[in-house]
C-alpha cells in the first residue's frame, strides 16, 4: 500500500514538474519561483531603497531616478555595486530628465544583502539581468 | 430748423456707436466669463464650483499670474522650444486659452506681478520685465537682471518670488541638503556644526525690487531655518510674509533605530509660518510633531523623537499632513467666492513621494479661512482627483498634480498642473 501511495506521489509530482517545465517554457520562465537571493533583496528594497526608488521602481520625477530599464541597473555590474556601496551625488540624465536628490552610500550592508538587493532590482520592475553575487561585491569592495 | 433735426440725429448716430465701440473694446478687454467644463475637468470640487481646463499639455508649467485682462503668465519648469516664460489669452473667448508668445531663455518657477513689472525667475536669478498699460511685455528679449548669483544644489534649487507694497521682492533660496547631514540623507548621519548651509540657503531673502544686478550683499536675510519654501505670499491685511515650507524626509530611512516607517510618513507636518523679519523656524535643528503638536530636536542633532526642540524658534501657525509637498500659497482677496472664502489661503500639495511604503498622500488643492492674518478654523480639502486615481502608490502614477496658484480678475481661481502642463480655471456657479 505504501509503495503504491509513494508511486501514486511521485507520478503526480512528475505530471507537475513536467507542467511546470512546459508552463516555464511558455511564459518565458515569468512563473518560475525567483532566486533566493532576489527574495532576499525585495526585503532589503523595502527597508532601504523603496522609500526613494519607490514600489515600482518608476523614481520620483526630477528626484530621484528609476530603475527599470536603464543603463545604470543593466550596464557596469561594478558601477552598479558601487553605487550602493559609496553612493551617487553627480548629475545624472536618463531619458532626457534629470534627477536631483543625493543618495547615500549603504557600505553598512553585507556583501550577501548587495548581492541580493541588486539582483532584485536587475530582475524586477522590467528588468532582466544576471544575478549579482557576494564574491563580486566583495571583491568591488576590496578594490580601492 | 431741419438741419438742426439733421444735425441731432447724426449726433446721436455717433454717440450710439461710439457707445458700441467702447462696449466692444471693453469686452475684449476683460477675462472670459466663467463657464465650468460639463465634467468640472474631472476634478471633485467644494460645493458649489465648477472647473474648466483652459490648456492642456504645454510643458511642464509652474507658477502662473493673471492679468488685469485676464491674460496668464506661466514659469515653465524646463523649457519648450528653447523657452520658459508663456504668455497666454483668450481671444475667441471660447473659454480655452491659447499661447500667443513664449519667450525667455531659461527654465524656473516663480512668476509674479507687481507695480507695472512682471518678475521671473531662473534657479540662480530673478528678471523683471516692463508691461504696457495691458499689462503685456514690452520687450521680452530684454529683461532688467535684478538678482543675480544665488546658490541653487541639485535639490530644492527653484526660487519661488512674492512682493510686498513697498518695493521689496522677497525670494526664496533652498537648502541644498534634507537635514544638513554629514552625508546628506545617510545612516545615521549627524548633522553639521552649526549648519553652514543657513550662512547662504535655507532662508527668505529681501532684495530691492528695482536695482539691478544684486547679489547676497545687496540683499537682507528676511527669514532662516526654512528647509525650502515653494508656496509664498504676501497677506496684504496685515502687510505680512507667509511661506509654506517643504519638511524634511527620511527620517526611519537615516534613523531606523528611532522611527517606524510609519512615523516616517507621517512626521513631521507640512507647516505654514507668518514670518517677520528675523524669525527663525528651526531647520535643521528641530521639525514640528503634528500628533505631539510640539517643536522636536531633529535625530541629527541629538533629538530621540520625543525631546523638545529650542524655544528660540518660531512655531507654525498651521500644520498639514507630512511630505504633501506645498507648491503654491495665495492668499484670496476676489468677489466670486463666497464671503467665507475672503482673505482665506489656498494651498496647492503637488502630493507626497516620501510616504512608501505607505501609500502616498495629497495631490490636491486645500482651503484654510483666515480673518486679520490669523486662521479660524481647520483646512478643507477644496479641489481634488488632480491625479485622476483613488489612490496613489507612487507619483508617477498622477495623471496631473496641481503647482501653482493665482487669482483672476473677476475673482476666479488658476491652478497648474506640472506633470502634464494643464491648466484650470475654478469659479463659483451656484446661483
Amino acid at each position: 500500500m505504501k509503495k503504491i501511495i509513494f508511486a501514486a506521489l511521485l507520478t503526480i509530482g512528475c505530471v507537475l514538474s513536467l507542467s511546470a517545465q512546459t508552463k516555464k517554457i511558455q511564459t518565458k520562465a515569468k512563473s518560475a519561483v525567483p532566486a533566493p537571493s532576489i527574495v532576499n533583496g525585495k526585503l532589503v528594497y523595502t527597508k532601504y531603497c523603496m522609500v526613494c526608488h519607490q514600489v515600482d521602481g518608476g523614481g520620483v520625477m526630477g528626484l530621484n531616478p528609476p530603475l527599470s530599464k536603464t543603463e545604470y541597473v543593466l550596464g557596469d555590474q561594478k558601477r552598479l555595486i558601487n553605487i550602493i556601496l559609496k553612493g551617487f551625488n553627480k548629475e545624472i540624465e536618463i531619458d532626457g530628465d534629470t534627477y536631483a536628490n543625493p543618495m547615500p552610500g549603504l557600505g553598512h550592508l553585507s556583501d550577501q544583502q548587495v548581492a541580493d538587493v541588486l539582483s532584485f532590482v536587475r530582475n524586477s520592475f522590467g528588468n532582466k539581468a544576471s544575478l549579482i553575487t557576494p564574491a563580486q561585491v566583495k571583491a568591488v569592495r576590496g578594490d580601492k | 430748423m431741419r438741419v438742426k433735426t439733421i444735425i441731432l440725429r447724426y449726433f446721436a448716430c455717433f454717440l450710439l456707436i461710439g457707445a458700441l465701440l467702447s462696449f466692444i473694446y471693453k469686452h475684449t478687454n476683460e477675462i472670459t466669463p466663467f463657464k465650468p467644463d460639463t465634467d468640472n475637468a474631472g476634478l471633485k470640487l467644494a460645493d458649489g464650483f465648477g472647473a474648466n481646463k483652459i490648456a492642456d499639455n504645454i510643458g511642464r508649467a509652474r507658477h502662473i499670474i493673471v492679468t488685469k485682462d485676464g491674460s496668464i503668465y506661466i514659469k515653465l519648469f524646463r523649457l519648450v522650444n528653447g523657452k520658459g516664460i508663456l504668455f497666454l489669452q483668450d481671444n475667441d473667448k471660447d473659454g480655452k486659452y491659447e499661447t500667443q508668445l513664449a519667450f525667455g531663455d531659461y527654465a524656473g518657477t516663480g512668476i509674479t506681478i507687481k507695480k507695472g513689472y512682471l518678475y521671473a525667475s531662473s534657479d540662480k536669478e530673478i528678471f523683471r520685465y516692463k508691461l504696457d498699460d495691458a499689462e503685456k511685455v514690452i520687450d521680452p528679449t530684454k529683461p532688467e537682471k535684478i538678482i543675480t548669483g544665488l546658490i541653487a544644489g541639485r535639490q530644492h534649487q527653484t526660487k519661488s518670488i512674492v512682493l510686498d507694497n513697498d518695493d521689496h521682492i522677497y525670494v526664496n533660496i533652498g537648502s541644498p541638503s534634507n537635514s544638513c547631514q554629514e552625508m546628506d540623507r545617510g545612516l545615521e548621519s549627524k548633522g553639521k556644526a552649526g549648519c553652514p548651509i543657513l550662512d547662504s540657503a535655507g532662508g527668505i531673502w529681501q532684495f530691492k525690487a528695482d536695482k539691478l544686478n544684486q547679489t547676497y550683499v545687496d540683499g537682507v536675510k528676511y527669514a532662516t531655518g526654512l528647509r525650502n519654501v515653494m508656496g509664498l505670499d504676501w497677506n496684504t491685511q496685515n502687510n505680512t510674509l507667509y511661506v509654506m515650507q517643504h519638511g524634511r524626509d527620511n527620517l526611519s530611512s537615516s534613523w531606523p533605530k528611532l522611527y517606524t516607517d510609519k512615523q516616517s510618513a507621517e512626521l513631521p507636518a507640512e507647516v505654514m509660518y507668518m514670518l517677520k523679519k528675523g524669525d527663525n523656524a528651526g531647520w535643521p535643528y528641530t521639525y514640528y510633531d503634528p500628533f505631539l503638536n510640539k517643536k522636536i530636536l531633529a535625530p541629527e542633532y541629538g533629538g530621540d523623537g520625543k525631546i523638545e526642540g529650542s524655544k528660540e524658534f518660531i512655531d507654525p501657525i498651521v500644520a498639514f499632513p507630512a511630505h504633501m509637498a506645498p507648491n503654491a500659497l495665495l492668499f484670496y482677496t476676489g468677489n466670486m467666492f463666497p464671503e467665507r472664502y475672503k482673505n482665506g489661503a489656498f494651498v496647492a500639495f503637488h502630493g507626497s513621494w516620501n510616504r512608501a511604503p505607505e501609500k502616498q498622500a495629497g495631490y490636491f488643492v486645500v482651503f484654510v479661512p483666515f480673518k486679520d492674518g490669523k486662521p479660524t478654523g481647520k483646512w478643507e480639502v477644496f479641489a481634488d482627483n488632480f491625479s485622476g486615481q483613488a489612490e496613489i502608490m507612487a507619483p508617477k502614477e498622477a495623471i496631473h498634480r496641481p503647482c501653482g496658484l493665482a487669482q483672476g480678475p473677476d475673482g476666479s481661481l488658476f491652478v497648474t498642473d506640472d506633470v502634464k502642463g494643464a491648466v484650470y480655471r475654478i469659479g463659483y456657479t451656484k446661483k
